[in-house]
């Protein structure tokens, strides 16, 4: 299991939105819930390329802002018939950095 | 060895045993017959007595609650086929379809289920103590539950000459009920009694007895073949079973275009001829020669079978809620042969929804299931003519309204019936547009639009409804999603039975929205009716389940004031709900204004950006430009700005601005810098402008200065939240160049320095002309105006509702009250809340200096190379 790649700080993501990453030359959308964990999905819409780190998310899944399409944040799983987006291990470890694994679980 | 099948066996073999009656006929008893010796089968044994549309949809629905695991099932069938959809009948008639077309279930769907078919058989009699029942070749067959579904036959009205002396139908008479009777019916069209004759040998002429659905359809089958027809009706009018003498007339008149003569009033005296037809004898009328007639006089359930053995019967067989047979434990009945309530139904709605209730109880899977009559509402094609019917046919009571339309010449009638601003009755005639709403409105009892004509006519209102079963699989319901009906259809098959359950699934209606009415038509077309009624349809937002007025009591109540706190409230598990976001943070800004804690997450990204996001997820900056007024230097400003950032594309828009599209998120608050203009509102459900046209110190038409106004109330009420966006405009004369009267809010300037106020008009996804609020003497008056009929909008419109759905669902005339009268005492209330929501405006663009929340406005991408983001 690799050790993750440390996106810096959590507190870049505000609570109950995403940002963007690229990493290892994915892009990814880390969101932060407002319960304080993180979820992290492929940064690119699978239905027409909208950005998912600008969705609005609730516990459970993120909405396209494009065109409202839904992901579920731990599985990537659309709940509104898209194709999924891969869904990736995000833990925030003891000095508060966002610790992403992209190797897709 | 002890297992249930054996206790069965065991039992059913000590019961009273009745003396079999030996074979009948050629010895045809054949080895499968179920006699109850050596059975082995541990279910109970269901038989059914007919194979038509009901006893075929009865078992339908049992297989599909999981019958055959509880039942053995037997079926018998007096026609010896599988079954068929006897509606397409008159479609056969006429060539339009093979007979082979209308087959539901061939029979191998009785293979493949393991029913037994006992095609062509008839059961004669049913020992209801013992439980068998016997068929007229022979078979006896024990059952544990019974379903009668023996339909109906053709009525003969009384009339001479009908029967040869041998007592058969004499040759050339026919009755409209059964493939069989179709098939001889082409076969005499084509070729005469003379199999040898060629069609074209001489002239041919048919006459139909009977005036209704059935003789049309049949005598416009007959005319496709080249026969010369006649209609034979004893009723006063067409159809009058389905619509009143003024409908009847038209309708008449559109059956006689197309070459059928018909007789009302006559009734059938003699059939002439002696071997074979030649003619028909009526009643105070020259005889009619043909060599054909038509019987169809209406239907006459077939009941022998259940008086015979017993059963109650008056008009029909008599059943209960459950559609079981009064007085019997084991014995229902369903379709054509059953009185319910005393109604006896010969159309093919209500035995849909008998098989279902039946099938409930049959199954045991809902034993609270009642089936409790049918709202009758037809639609169908007669002849070529399109005709509707549903409830009364014309006014019965001194209060009832009715509303009739009535367009000979194009075969149009339309006549609707109100009683307690309810829907009681429709007749459509040659134009059945409107259908689907009204058969919803009669079902339902909906509200009625105030404008009644309105039912009957798309007056550029929300979505014009088709006929939604005339739709083709392959049409694009939803325009925007790209939803097809079948896609539609097919979510609704596969158990999806909520209207948002499929919007949710297919994403249909979700786009603009227009399309919606239509997508709830085909839901429900798909569903059968049984659309399971939707609780959500009514939530302000669908998290929380709680209409608009009761959500903002609750909130007031609770002192809330975050979206957050609203969540954990009233949300059910105190779930937040990601659709439910934006639409609380604009309630409660709006409900709140500078009293509202803004949590950033509820709001859409355009909201927490300012700006429009476009398909590339780059945005669009729309600067302030009040009224559409511009100048020198913002000009100027506006194209170095352009010129420094490199905007690909530079646009007016539809509401008189300028438009600078394609800037990434990243670029958004030195854009707004460099032009140092106020945001003007082009993303967000609120006020976005007010459009103007020249006003009078130009246009040599002008009469007012609409120019100023416009930017008087886009001062006043900038980017103030609403339920969904709202685009106004003032125009300075009546030639309306500013579109005022598809706007939101329109005004218009009127000679002798009066003012036009119109709301509730559109012209984007629906076209409505707005309906004039009131005419007042001032500019300040429209201000006050405008504004408090924004704050009730803001208060009482639906989220999303724009006003085009919003006035005339509460109705122009409760929005003046409201609003220019001041009939309800709300317009101080109303006057100093927009008051607060104007005194809390801040320009959202000065955020550029200081962003709101980490990272406001870094790139999401994936929009854009991969080294705009921060990579780690």
């Amino acid at each position: 299991m690799n050790a993750g790649r440390n996106l810096g700080p959590v507190g870049q993501i505000p609570f109950g939105e995403g940002r963007a990453f690229g990493v290892d030359g994915e892009q990814v959308a880390v969101f932060r819930l407002r319960d304080g964990t993180l979820r992290a999905l492929s940064a690119v819409c699978p239905h027409k390329g909208g950005p998912i780190a600008d969705g609005t998310i609730d516990q459970d899944v993120v909405l396209c802002p494009l065109h409202q399409n839904a992901f579920r944040l731990d599985t990537g799983c659309s709940t509104t018939g898209a194709e999924p987006l891969t869904s990736y291990d995000v833990q925030i470890d003891n000095h508060q950095n966002i610790i992403l694994r992209t190797s897709a679980r | 060895m002890t297992t249930v099948a054996d206790k069965t066996q065991d039992k059913a073999q000590h019961k009273t045993r009745p003396t079999l009656p030996g074979p009948l006929g050629k010895g045809r008893l054949q080895p499968k017959h179920q006699a109850r010796q050596g059975r082995q089968d541990a279910r109970r044994r269901l038989v059914v007595i007919g194979n038509g549309m009901a006893g075929a949809r009865a078992v339908e629905e049992i297989l599909a609650r999981g019958g055959a695991e509880q039942f053995t099932i037997t079926m018998f069938g007096d026609e010896p086929y599988g079954n068929y959809n006897r509606i397409m009948l008159s479609h056969v008639l006429s060539g339009e379809e093979s007979d082979a077309d209308i087959f539901l279930n061939a029979l191998h769907w009785y293979q493949d289920n393991n029913i037994t078919l006992h095609a062509g058989v008839r059961v004669e009699r049913i020992d209801r103590f013992t439980k068998y029942v016997f068929a007229n070749n022979g078979h006896v067959v024990p059952y544990d539950v019974l379903i009668i579904a023996t339909g109906s036959q053709s009525f003969m009205p009384p009339m001479d000459g009908l029967y040869t002396p041998s007592g058969s139908i004499k040759p050339g008479v026919f009755t409209f009920r059964t493939i069989d009777d179709t098939r001889n019916m082409v076969q005499h069209a084509r070729y005469g009694d003379d199999p040898n004759s060629h069609p074209s040998d001489r002239q041919r002429r048919a006459v139909v007895i009977g005036g209704g659905l059935l003789g049309l359809e049949a005598a416009r089958g007959l005319q496709s073949h080249g026969i010369d027809v006649d209609v034979v009706h004893s009723g006063g009018h067409l159809m009058n079973a389905q619509m009143g003498p003024d409908g009847g007339a038209i309708l008449r008149r559109s059956v006689e275009a197309l070459g059928i003569r018909v007789h009302t009033e006559s009734r059938t005296t003699a059939v002439l001829g002696t071997d074979k037809v030649t003619g028909l004898r009526l009643r105070d009328q020259p005889d009619i020669a043909c060599d054909m007639v038509v019987v169809a006089a209406g239907i006459r359930p077939n009941v022998d079978l259940a008086v015979l053995s017993g059963l109650h019967v008056e008009r029909a067989i008599v059943v209960d809620d459950q559609l079981r047979v009064v007085d019997e434990d084991d014995i229902y009945a369903v379709g054509e042969c059953v009185q319910h309530r005393g109604e006896v139904y010969g159309l093919v709605a209500p035995l849909w929804e008998q098989a279902v209730v039946l099938a409930d109880h049959v199954t045991g899977t809902d034993t609270s299931s009642a089936y409790l009559g049918s709202r009758i509402a037809t639609k169908l094609k007669v002849a070529g003519v399109e005709v509707a019917s549903m409830g009364l046919h014309g006014p019965e009571r001194d209060t009832d309204e009715h509303i009739v339309f009535s367009e000979p010449s194009r075969g149009v009638f339309k006549s609707i019936v109100i009683r307690d601003n309810k829907m009681v009755g429709a007749t459509l005639l040659g134009d059945s547009r409107k259908v689907a709403y009204l058969t919803q409105a009669f079902d339902k009892g909906l509200p009625l639009p105030e404008e009644r004509i309105s039912l009957m006519f798309d007056l550029g209102g929300p979505a014009e409804e088709q006929g939604v079963a005339e739709l083709d699989d392959d049409a694009q319901v939803c325009n925007c999603n790209g939803v097809s009906k079948k896609s539609l259809v097919d979510v609704v098959k596969g158990g999806c039975n909520t209207l948002a359950g499929a919007m949710d699934a297919t994403r249909a209606g979700k786009g603009c929205g227009s399309c919606k009415l239509l997508v709830k038509q085909v839901v429900e077309w798909a569903a059968d009716g049984a659309v399971a009624e939707d609780p959500a349809a009514s939530y302000y937002v669908p998290g929380i389940p709680l209409d608009k007025a009761s959500l903002m009591a609750a909130i007031r109540k609770q002192g809330l004031r975050s979206v957050s706190s609203v969540f954990a409230a009233l949300a059910p598990g105190s779930a937040e709900d990601a659709k439910s976001k934006m639409g609380l943070a604009s309630l409660m800004k709006m409900m709140l204004a500078d009293q509202y804690i803004d949590e950033r997450d509820a709001r859409f990204i355009n909201d927490r950006v300012h700006a429009n996001i476009q398909r590339d997820g780059t945005f669009s900056v729309v600067p302030q430009m009040k009224g559409g007024v511009t100048s020198v230097q913002q000009l100027r400003r506006i194209a170095d700005v352009a010129e420094k950032h490199n905007i690909p594309l530079i646009k007016l828009t539809g509401g008189q601005r300028i438009d600078l599209l394609g800037v990434p998120k990243e670029d958004l608050p030195q854009v707004w810098a460099d032009l140092d203009m106020p945001s003007g509102y082009a993303y967000g459900k609120s006020f976005r402008t007010v459009k103007t046209c020249v006003g009078k110190d130009f246009c040599r038409y002008g009469t007012g200065d609409s120019t100023k106004l416009g930017i008087e109330i886009e001062t006043r009420f900038q980017g103030i939240e609403a339920p969904a966006k709202l685009k106004l405009a003032v125009s300075g004369c009546p030639r309306n160049c500013a579109e005022s009267l598809v706007k939101d809010v329109g005004v218009v300037a009127v000679e002798g320095g009066r003012w036009e106020i119109y709301v509730g008009g559109a012209a984007g996804a629906h076209i409505r002309k707005g309906d004039l609020l009131a005419t007042v003497d001032n500019p300040e008056e429209v201000k006050v105006l405008s504004g408090r009929f924004m704050q009730y909008y803001r208060e009482n419109a639906n989220w999303l509702e724009r006003t085009y759905s919003f006035v005339p669902r509460v109705g122009i005339d409760r929005v003046r009250a409201v609003v220019v009268e001041d009939a309800e005492g709300l317009a101080a209330g109303l006057d100093a809340a927009m008051q607060a929501s104007v005194d809390s405006y801040v320009d959202p663009w000065t955020e550029r200096d200081d962003p709101l929340t980490p990272g406001q406005f870094r790139t999401s991408l994936p929009l854009t190379v991969l080294p705009r983001v921060p990579v780690r």
